[in-house]
């Protein structure tokens, strides 16, 4: 049962690991604001949900899966509210998503 | 294990910071920063467990809280160059 725990704790830490890794290359490589918000999304939810999931199966039935649940809880309410904030400013601060003005054959966005 | 997804983390962290410094607009560096901190809540997180001391996890708690209020109080200062209501009328030079 602890053998069954570890593993399941590994899989879903690696998987994590590499979840974020693949968010953060498209934070880097993607190429518009709005595009960037997916890999910063991708880290915020699955990312770090498959590694607090791994470190729940390390810690059992504690006080320590309840803080990891509340962590991973509060995560989950706070990274669309700050992205849906964020692409909102955006577009206060006159940054246009790329196909839009590609579509309209207008000006690459302003830089603010 | 947990060294491996605190090396992964590590990396992430990396990709934002470069992110952070190359983004050619303001909203580039906010949205690296708060991907920065939320990659900060876990990689305090996996380093209680590494150390053997879960008690981290506190300060990992708070440290979400805190990533979200300054993030949101950046976007709302560099939407509206100042943290008052938007649709404040009111004459406020003597605050």
């Amino acid at each position: 049962m602890a053998l069954l725990a570890d593993l399941l704790s590994w899989i879903c830490l690696l998987a994590g690991g590499a979840l974020a890794l693949i968010g953060g290359l498209g934070l880097l490589r993607l190429p518009d604001v709005f595009a960037r918000m997916h890999g910063a999304g991708m880290v915020d939810t699955l990312g770090l949900g498959l590694i607090l999931v791994g470190l729940m199966f390390q810690a059992g039935f504690t006080l320590i899966t309840v803080k990891l649940i509340l962590i991973f809880g509060f995560v989950l309410y706070t990274g669309p509210t700050t992205t849906h904030a964020l692409a909102q400013a955006c577009l206060n601060g006159g940054v246009r998503p790329r196909a839009a003005h590609k579509d309209a054959g207008g000006e690459p966005s302003s830089t603010p | 294990m947990f060294a491996a997804a605190s090396i992964a983390i590590l990396v992430v962290m990396a990709m934002a910071l470069a992110r952070a410094v190359i983004g050619p607009n303001v909203y580039d560096r906010i949205l690296a920063v708060n991907t920065f901190g939320t990659l900060t809540v876990a990689l305090i997180a996996v380093h209680g467990f590494l150390t053997g001391r879960p008690e981290f996890l506190d300060i990992s708690l708070v440290y979400a809280l805190i990533n979200f209020i300054g993030t949101i109080a950046v976007t709302k200062y560099v939407t509206y160059t100042h943290l008052r209501s938007p649709d404040d009328e009111q004459d406020w030079e003597d605050v």
